[in-house]
């Protein structure tokens, strides 16, 4: 096993003229969940989508440095098969109009994959892993915009699973949910521990406490610190950490 | 008092619909039949129906779709979901803007030098069909775009994300939601094709030929200009004649335009984002 499924290097992003990324530096290790904090405009959402290229879909967005998805440079790797690797939760559900099945079934049938037992047998895995299959394993072919904020959370979860990711990304995945959702997103996520690498960026500082393995610590697009989420939290290195996580601004 | 003004000017813009359509009944009344609408015109189109003119508005339209429709959507996805914003973009959808602004009869012009001359097509079907295509095409492509543009960047974002590549993302997450709205786009620039006359009078119309075209390459009577050749051409022409096919004309316009109604309400309740 390597010790590092994702490697980033003098990493530097833009968007037109503002310097969005400065210089990031870091390392993400296998099966690991990687928390990320900071204030908003601190770059950590950029630096999440970076890992998947999804930045550039906004105009303007030019990027230095590399990153390297074991060992390779992202830049060698082909969009969608990077993506198919490295799936990401959004902050705000979003389902795509149609059924809750068609929903999950659309990534593995955008990567060819056409037999219908096997569809439906990744279905119901990726709903089970999303904590998911009970609640809706009854009404597969309704709309899945009648799901509840949080279910459509999960259910976004299950969509990324079954096109089988090595990493998951979650941008402030819980942000429009209420607690208990947010309980149950966090199950699922110490449950995935097992197969998939996890990192989140979360403006709940308490989350990342609670979740994360490790956690970084982004300010005005600098990656401040980055360490054993129990240290980091308790010791930081940085003063601005402290300043951060014991609330003192942001 | 402000209502009341405004309420008044807004009959008056609605009056002379009234009015035409009104006074086109009144005068046709009687004339349209059964006979009349599935008969060829005699007696140098004084008497009998004007069968072949509805059928040929009928083939100019479905030719027209047929080449204006996928031109049409096509270069909608391509300037929504892959050109990317430079000069190049910048001057077609400039000109497309601007070309919808062409008058009528310059593109008959255009289609007649073009079509008609230069690719030999003769007057014809196909000539006709090209030029009413390429006068619809700016409406459809705006229309089209517009439709592209209002399904949420999030469907996108969602596909991408799972590894789809750009024309799967086009094909399942954003084509299946703008077809609406591309669709009842369409349908009305062809219902404004089938109303124009111009486009058609040096490409495809023929002054009177009481038969069915054999082929793409014939000519076709087509009701516009069959109403501006007998209301302007024939001597001791019954008025009545003349209303009736103004009367047929306008019904067939209503009917797509209609069509374009339904289909847009129809897709409405589907609609759930």
């Amino acid at each position: 096993m390597v010790d590092e499924i994702l490697k980033v290097a003098n990493f530097n992003a833009y968007f037109g003229n503002v310097h969005v990324l400065k210089n990031v530096n870091c390392q993400v290790r296998p099966h690991e969940i990687l928390g990320a904090i900071g204030p908003s405009n601190s770059g950590k959402t950029t630096f999440l989508r970076a890992l998947n290229k999804l930045n550039y879909l906004q105009v303007n967005y030019r990027e230095k440095g590399d990153i390297f998805f074991n060992g390779r440079s992202l830049r060698q790797i082909d969009d969608g098969v990077l993506r198919k690797k490295v799936g990401i939760i959004f902050a705000l559900p979003q389902v795509l109009p149609i059924s809750i099945y068609d929903n999950v079934a659309y990534g593995p049938k955008v990567h060819g994959m056409r037999g219908r037992t096997q569809t439906d047998e990744i279905v119901e895995k990726s709903l089970q892993k999303a904590y998911l299959w009970n609640e809706v394993k009854d009404r597969l072919k309704t709309s899945a915009v009648r799901l509840s904020g949080g279910q459509q959370q999960r259910l976004c979860i299950a969509r990324t699973l079954a096109v089988g990711p090595e990493i998951i990304l979650y941008d402030e995945p819980c942000s429009g949910l209420d607690p208990i959702s947010t309980a149950r997103i966090e199950e699922a996520m110490r449950e995935l521990k097992a197969s998939y690498t996890q990192i989140l960026v979360t403006n709940n500082t308490k989350q990342a406490a609670r979740v994360s393995d490790r956690c970084a610590f982004f300010l005005m697009g600098e990656l401040v610190e980055m360490d054993e989420t129990a240290k980091l939290f308790t010791s930081p290195a940085d003063k601005r950490t402290d300043d951060y996580i014991s609330g003192r601004f942001g | 008092m402000a209502f009341i003004l405004l309420g008044i000017i807004t009959f008056i813009v609605v009056l002379p619909i009234i009015l035409i359509i009104g006074y086109i009944i009144k005068n046709s009344m009687g004339m349209v039949n059964w006979e009349f609408i599935t008969q060829a015109p005699r007696h140098g189109m004084r008497e009998g129906g004007i069968f072949p003119a509805i059928v040929g508005t009928l083939y100019l339209i479905l030719g027209t779709a047929l080449f204006a429709l996928p031109v049409g959507i096509l270069a909608a996805i391509y300037l929504v979901e892959y050109a990317k914003e430079n000069i190049f973009t910048r001057i077609i959808k400039l000109a497309i803007v601007n070309l919808s602004g062409i008058p009528s009869i310059v593109y008959g012009l255009f289609g007649f030098a073009l079509f008609v001359i230069f690719f030999k097509l003769g007057t014809s079907i196909v000539a006709g069909c090209l030029t009413l295509g390429i006068m619809s095409l700016p409406v459809i492509i705006t229309a089209a775009k517009e439709a592209l543009e209002s399904v949420p960047f999030t469907f996108r974002e969602i596909s991408l994300s799972l590894g789809a590549s750009r024309w799967q993302t086009v094909r399942y997450c954003v084509l299946p939601y703008a077809m609406p709205g591309i669709l009842t786009g369409t349908v009305l620039s062809l219902s404004r094709a089938a109303g124009e006359t111009a486009p058609i009078l040096f490409t495809v119309a023929a002054f009177y030929l009481p038969r069915l075209p054999r082929s793409v390459f014939d000519q076709v009577m087509a009701l516009p200009y069959h109403l501006y050749a007998i209301s302007t051409q024939v001597p001791n022409m019954p008025l009545k004649l003349s209303f009736a096919t103004a009367f047929v004309l306008i019904a067939l316009v209503f009917i797509l335009n209609l069509a374009s109604i339904i289909l847009r309400a129809h897709f409405r309740k589907k609609k759930t984002w």
